[in-house]
Order: structure tokens, then sequence, then C-alpha cells
């Protein structure tokens, strides 16, 4: 444990054996040692490598091969955990070497035929693939033994990476058993354990990557450094659809260290021997940019078209009974509209991305988080086959949905790059600042909600219209023709279309817009929006109705018995009824995203000056059977620390189409300061698991809204809050 | 031209421009790659190392400030205080992503080198420069709480 490797080797791989190919050459080559400087040792013949996914080495050691990212989600703890437990491994033995772009073997089940990292999906698509991947090569381990001693395998029992033979007192580690389980034949089927027999999954292992993490060492792209490598910075255009005219760079080229000034798709490069180099060099930079065709509204003129098109009905997303009917009929009506502002996703890492590129192939080192899109668009950019573009996973500081992007921007920006530069096998980083994540597009889109509610005479909730207006995230990418049907965008109506509110007369419709902003999903994607509108405007009917807001979601939510019980945990657990003093208030919210439930309670102190304080937030989650209870922990808490800057502060604004946040200065992400205090409880489950990166981002909006509320009466439905929006 | 300061504990001369930053100057000259990149205006923390023992934000720090100074980075702190921070960061699994980590951990350092038993406010005046995005601030209060403690025995 402990020990991460960050980097992929170079040298080829000649393929894994699998099924039923090992033969009596045995199952020598699979996978290499952690790094270039070791290779040499990797390259002996013992090692066990039955499939993609795991290499045991003589010296005792256990590599699981990931074939997720690791943002910071806890991926390769997680992967490992499952591999392991059904391994038998020791936990102490364990170590986690990122997969290459290799779809044919590493493709997220998930995604089909794509290798990459999202929608929390890590765990709920590798729960099978990595359990089988652990058996197999327990039950080669064991047959080895088996052969070895001359007793029958059921005899055998494995214990933290021991194989015994109790009779006989017999005992071999995984290492001293790894080359001659090399020999032994695949198993065509392996039974996998119960859950009540599971030693790791379900406990608090350590993070396989939190040692490296604390003293400095953990290797991230913005430290990948080669002797000769050239540092770049691109100048981008300074409104989203502008090209360039011409540029200037008699005084970039004066600056110590440049190198060199290119033109590329994206802008004008600066490249240097040094990032200061390069960031001096581009600050002297005279670009003439073309905005012809640039997008040169500002958001508060995109939310004001949004408005006026909510007011139309949209393309149908869910239609049951008859909504309009039923407003028409109500006893009382409850309307409201909800705005959501631009979101960037700031990681705490830059986007960066290291690449070599030379006329037989392009290896690129990055934080990478769609290894087949960001294959096949870098091989685009160079000129290369998919196959020649060569991808090393780093650790990524952060991502929050950013590194996955259809357009691989980052990566083709340094693609490009190289390429204008000669393909001359120079290796190229290009670095991006803050400025240029803040002011560089993809930004969780602008929605408006507009939602009406009619109650029966006694307060039951009878019909509900829900219009959304915003920007596809999916229109004119590859996933296109399978996430946008009859003119929906799945991601735009996520947690709005699967209400799960019991409503007879329901219709959920969606307005999409086309602007020149580049948009992009951002951590838990359309709950990010949804969940705030469907859970705020619950609230709003509950209150209208006379209704305790918790024991009104609850009697609706008898065909949705998750959702239920999360809900029923978290007001139980935190003492849902019981008096606040004055000025404070508590809200609840309940929501599903990815297949996880996660309902929380919110507890606010609002300072006669309306500064709202969250004090306390209350989480309960079910994700299926928990695979590390503290990384589910963790993630709640990170989860709710990222959707509350969201919702306190976060905007990004345009005006005349020029971004008017540059860097943490104006667009506010939270503090510690301003982190509540967060209680996490996990609902037992026997359900196939599901992610917990994103769905913990969901109710916290509308449970601190919910509760501010309580405490004052006041209704935030214009985020962020700081824009004191009450509308 | 050469600015000369005590880097870890070693006398250390560095040949580059006066006015680049510490930040660049320890990562791409002197080569240590812990302190990191994250805002360049001293927003963020992920580049704070300690000067003379005070947390500071290194990317706004001219290389020319720290001539005859001492310089500490991630890969140098082994007080008391900092030992403490990092056993408690692994024991209470703080980091997420762990970009921010080395400049969290160095303000962490300097707060209980001045302040060996902070309060949750203590602690929020001293970290709330550092930003982490994956929010791991229950778990950093909770680990300066837990490294005050073992200080303590």
């Amino acid at each position: 444990m402990g020990e991460i490797s960050t980097s992929v080797p170079a040298a080829s791989r000649r393929g894994f054996l699998k099924g039923a190919a090992a033969t009596a050459a045995g199952l020598t080559i699979g996978f290499h040692w952690a790094g270039p400087l070791r290779r040499a040792l990797a390259d002996t013949p013992k090692d066990f490598a039955p499939n993609a996914f795991v290499r045991i080495a003589p010296d005792n050691s256990v590599t699981v091969i990931a074939k997720h990212v690791e943002l910071g989600q806890g991926a390769y703890t997680g992967l490992a955990t499952i591999l392991a437990e059904e391994l038998d491994a020791d936990w102490a033995q364990i170590r986690v070497e990122s997969a290459p772009a290799d779809a044919s073997k590493y493709n997220n089940l998930a995604f089909g035929p794509v290798q990459g990292t999202g929608g929390s999906s890590a765990m709920a698509n590798s729960w099978m693939q990595l359990r089988q991947a652990g058996a197999s090569a327990r039950a080669m381990l064991v047959a080895a033994a088996a052969a070895e001693w001359n007793v029958p395998a059921a005899s055998l029992t494995v214990e933290r990476g021991v194989v015994h033979h109790a009779p006989s007192k017999r005992q071999a580690t995984f290492g001293e058993l790894a080359d001659k389980a090399a020999a032994q034949p695949v198993p065509a089927k392996v039974e996998l354990k119960q859950p009540k027999d599971f030693k790791l999954i379900g406990h608090k292992l350590p993070r396989v990557d939190v040692p490296p993490k604390t003293n400095g060492t953990a290797q991230f792209t913005i430290d990948v450094t080669f002797p000769e490598m050239l540092v770049a910075l691109l100048q981008r255009p300074p409104l989203f659809g502008a090209t360039v005219k011409s540029f200037d760079a008699t005084a970039t080229k004066a600056v110590p260290g440049v190198v060199e000034v290119v033109q590329v798709p994206r802008g004008v490069a600066v490249v240097a021997k040094s990032f200061w180099a390069a960031k001096q060099g581009r600050d002297a930079l005279k670009v003439e940019w073309d905005d012809s065709k640039a997008e040169k509204r500002g958001s508060a003129e995109i939310m004001a078209e949004y408005r006026k098109l909510a007011d139309q009905p949209g393309k149908p997303a869910r239609k049951e009974g008859d909504a309009a009917a039923a407003l028409k009929g109500a006893a009382k009506t409850v309307s409201a509209s909800y705005e959501f502002p631009y979101l960037a996703h700031a990681p705490m890492e830059p986007l960066d991305a290291v690449v070599k590129l030379d006329a037989n192939g392009c290896e690129i080192w990055a934080g990478d988080q769609f290894q087949t899109i960001d294959q096949a668009n870098a091989a685009a950019t160079a000129g290369l086959k998919p196959e020649q573009v060569k991808i090393h996973t780093l650790l990524a500081g952060g991502s929050f949905g950013r590194r996955a992007n259809a357009a691989s921007d980052y990566i083709v920006e340094a693609v490009s790059i190289a390429k204008a530069l000669g393909a001359n096998g120079t290796p190229v980083k290009l670095q991006w600042t803050r400025e240029d994540d803040i002011q560089g597009g993809r930004y969780r889109p602008i929605y408006v909600h507009k939602m009406e509610a009619a109650l029966d005479a006694k307060g039951q909730l009878v019909g509900w219209q829900h219009r959304i207006v915003g920007q596809s995230i999916i229109a004119g990418t590859p996933f296109a023709p399978v996430m946008v049907k009859d003119g929906i965008d799945a991601t735009s109506v996520e947690g709005a279309a699967n209400l799960p509110y019991a409503v007879p007369n329901l219709s959920v419709e969606l307005t999409t817009t086309e602007t020149g902003v580049p948009v992009l999903w951002w951590r838990v994607v359309g709950s990010s929006h949804t969940a705030y509108a469907t859970e705020v405007f619950i609230d709003e009917i509950a209150h209208a109705a006379g209704k305790d807001p918790f024991a009104y979601r609850q009697a609706l939510l008898a065909h949705h018995p998750r959702h239920k019980a999360v809900l029923e945990l978290a007001a139980k657990a935190a003492g849902w009824g019981k008096p606040l003093p004055k000025g404070k208030g508590r809200g609840i919210a309940v929501a599903e995203a990815f297949g996880t439930y996660v309902a929380q309670v919110a507890e606010v102190t609002v300072a006669p000056d309306g500064k709202v304080k969250v004090d306390r937030v209350v989480c309960a989650v079910d994700c299926g059977i928990p695979i590390n209870p503290d990384v589910i922990t963790a993630q709640m808490e990170g989860g709710i620390g990222f959707g509350l800057g969201a919702v306190l502060h976060g905007a990004i604004t345009l005006k005349d189409g020029a971004v008017e946040q540059s860097n943490f200065d104006g667009y506010q992400v939270l503090r510690i300061d301003e982190m509540p205090k967060v209680e996490v409880h996990i609902v037992p489950s026997p359900e196939a698991p599901t992610g917990v990166g994103e769905p913990g981002v969901a109710p916290v909006g509308p449970a601190v809204a919910n509760a501010v509320f309580a405490a004052t009466g006041k209704r935030f439905r214009v985020l962020p809050f700081a824009a004191g929006g009450t509308a | 031209m050469a600015i000369s300061f005590t880097l870890n504990g070693r006398a250390t001369t560095l040949d580059a421009d006066p006015d680049m930053p510490l930040l660049w100057a320890i990562r791409e000259v002197a080569g240590l790659h812990g302190t990191k990149f994250g805002c360049g205006m001293a927003q963020c923390g992920a580049c704070t190392v300690h000067i003379e023992g005070q947390a500071t934000r290194s990317c706004v720090t001219p290389l020319s400030a720290v001539e005859g100074q001492h310089v500490t980075t991630i890969e140098g702190i082994e007080s008391k205080a900092a030992k403490a921070v990092q056993a408690a960061w692994v024991d209470l699994q703080v980091p997420q992503c762990g970009y921010c980590q080395s400049g969290q951990i160095m303000s962490a350092t300097a707060l209980l080198e001045q302040n060996p038993k902070p309060s949750d406010a203590d602690i929020d005046g001293a970290m709330s420069g550092n930003i982490c995005r994956c929010s791991t601030y229950p778990r950093i209060r909770a680990a300066i709480h837990a490294a005050a403690h073992t200080m303590e025995g």
C-alpha cells in the first residue's frame, strides 16, 4: 500500500494473455514496473499477469492496473479494493498503476467502446470485471500451489496473500507462486465471494495515494520534465469564437528564454525554455483578433432571452396525465423560476499536457480523463492513426468534469503546438494559467427553470409543470446519437425528468438554446441545477400546502424506497423537527444521481445583515454496497463543499461576450472558513455499488436554500446567493 | 543574476532572473516539484513555502527577495510540527486529488509552530488562504487538531 506509479513505461507492450490463451510459455509479459528506471527489473520473466488488470511479481507485490484516472475521487483505491478482495491479497502488498490508453482492454463498460472516466461510473462498471479478474488470478495461484504440493485445490485456503494447506501446514506467498501460476490455464469460470465474506470491501482501507500526496512526491502533469523540454503558453481569443487576424511577436522574442512563437488553430503559442519566460513572452505578445463570428452577448442578455423562452412550452422530456388541465382546475397553484449561472470547474491543477510528437507517433502525458477520445483527437490533429498515440495517464489535480471533453481542447492545443514546432520529437509542455482556466470556457451552462404546481383543496400535489431552458452539453459531440433523443439532451433534464415524487399530472419540458459559449458537464452534471430547482420548488409547495417539508416529501416517495430511506435517515440523524433558536433554520433535500441516492439536512445561521453561514450538513447516502466507507464519506464531504461554494458564490459572467472573472479573486470558491461540519451516514445495501464522486453535490444547494427559508422566509431563486437573487 | 539563499537547509545559489517568482525558481531552476502552481496571484496557497519560518506565497515573491533568507519547501520540512502534521494527514486521510496539499501542509505547519493549540477559528484564520477544490477542509481542521494533540504528548 502507499505506492503508486504515476507514469507508464514507454516500452512496447506485447499484450496480455486473456481467456484460455495462457500456454506453456507462461504469463511472462504483461505489464511493466512502475517507471522507466525500473523497466529492466520489470522484464524479468517471472511476473504473473493473468489478465489486463493485475500483475503479481516474485517480490510479492500485487499491482492493480487502473483503467480510471485518479482525480481525487479515490478511484485507484476503490479499483484495487475490488480486485484485491477476490484475490484475497493483503492490502499492504497492493500497488496501483495507471492503464495505458487501449480501449480494447480498458474501455469503460458504461461508455461502450470508449476508455474514460466520468458519470461516477468507475466502481459501477468495474465491479464485476475486477472481481472476476481477482478471482481468476486467485484460482490460478491456488492451482499452482495444488500442483506443487500435489494436493487437491479444494483443500487450500488463501488469506492475505498467502496460500495455505492446513493439513500439511505448507504455505506459499503469491510472490513465491507467481511464476508457477503463470503456467496455469486461465479458468473458464470462477466463483465469486458472497458479500458476507468480504474482508476488504466495506472496510476503511487507507487510500493508496495518500502518502505521496502528503510529502510532495506525487507526480502530476505539471511535474513532468524532460531534458530539452519546452514550455508553451497559448494566447487564446478574448471572445469565444474569435480568431487570430495577425500578431506581432517582436517584444515576445526579445524575452530571454523565448524560443518560438507559433500560430495554431486556437491562438498564438509562446514557446520557451521555462514557464516564466513563456509567461513574460505571452504578456508581451500583441495579437489582433477577428471577432466577426464571436459571441458578443453578455450573460445578462442570454439570461433575459432564456426567461422569455421559458414562457413558451418546450419539447416534452416526460409527460404524464395533463399538467395544464391540472393547473387550470387547481384549488391552489404555486409558481417559481430559478436561474443558474455559468460555472467554471477550476480544478487546482490548471490544465496541462506534455506532448512528444514526431513523424511516427505521439506520446502524451496528462491527467487524462478521456483516453479514447483524446487519442482520436490527438491523432487527427497530428495526422496520425489513433493507435500511434500513446497516453500516459497521470494523477490529475482535480477535474470535476473539465478534463473530459469531446473536443479534447487542452490535448489538441498541446499537439497542435508540437506540430507547429515541426513535430521534431522535442517534448513540449502546454501549461494553462488560472486566468486561462477561468476565461477558457467549457462552463456548466446557464439555465432557467420555470415551474408551476397544482394543489387540490387538501394540499395534495396534483400537477407539476417544469420548463427548462438551456444549452445542450452533448449536442455536436460524438455522444449525441446516444444521449440526445428527440431533441432532448439527457444531461439537460436528468434529475427533473425522473422526478421521484408521485404526481398524477406531470410535464417536464426542455427548450435547447445555442450560444457561442462552450459548455461542459460540471460535477453531477444535470443535477447541478435540476436538484436545486426541484428540491426548492417542492419545499415551496409544502409551504404553500402548510405541510412539513420532510413529511410532504416522504408521503410522495412511497414508490421510491431508496430515496425515502436516505431522506428518513438524514432527517432522523439531523434531529429534524427539534426547535432551533431564532436566526437559525433547517432545510432538507434529496436527490438521485448516477444511481446513488443522497439526502442532506443543512442547518444555517442567517445574520441580521443576511449573511448565510452553514453550520452543519447531515448527509445520508445509499450507493449500493459501500466499497470504502471512508472514501464515500470523503466524497460526500467534498461534494458538499464543492456544491456549497457554487451556491454561495459561484458565477462566471460575460459582458459583451468577455468573461468578467479571471482568477480566484473574482471567481470565488469555498474556503475553509465557510466549510460546515459534515456528518455522513451510509445506508447498508446489498445492491451493486454505484459512484460517489458526484452525487453528494446535488442536494446541498437546495438543502441550504430551504434552511435559509426556514430561518428567514427568504427564498433564493437566483444563484449564487451572492447575487442576492430572490426573484 | 545569481541569488544566494538557504533552501531546505542547504546553501543554494540560483542563476536566474531576480524578478522570477520564487515558485518557478524552486520548480524549474532548483528542480523541486512539491510546491505547486495554482493561481499566480496569492489567491490559492498551493505555492506556500516557509521563508524564515513564515508561510509565504512563493508565486508572488520575487527570487531577489529571498537573498540571504532561509526557504523551506514541502521537501525540506522536518520540524516536530511538520512531522505531526504529515502523520495526521495520513491518519485522517486528508488528501483527495492532492494537488493543494503541499501548500496546506506548509500553512498548517507554520500555524502549529506559532500556535501549538489553535482553535477552529485560529485554523480558519490561518488556512483560509489555501483553497482546496476537493473541499478536504473538515479533515484539514481535524488533522490540525490531531497534530496539535500529538505535539503535546
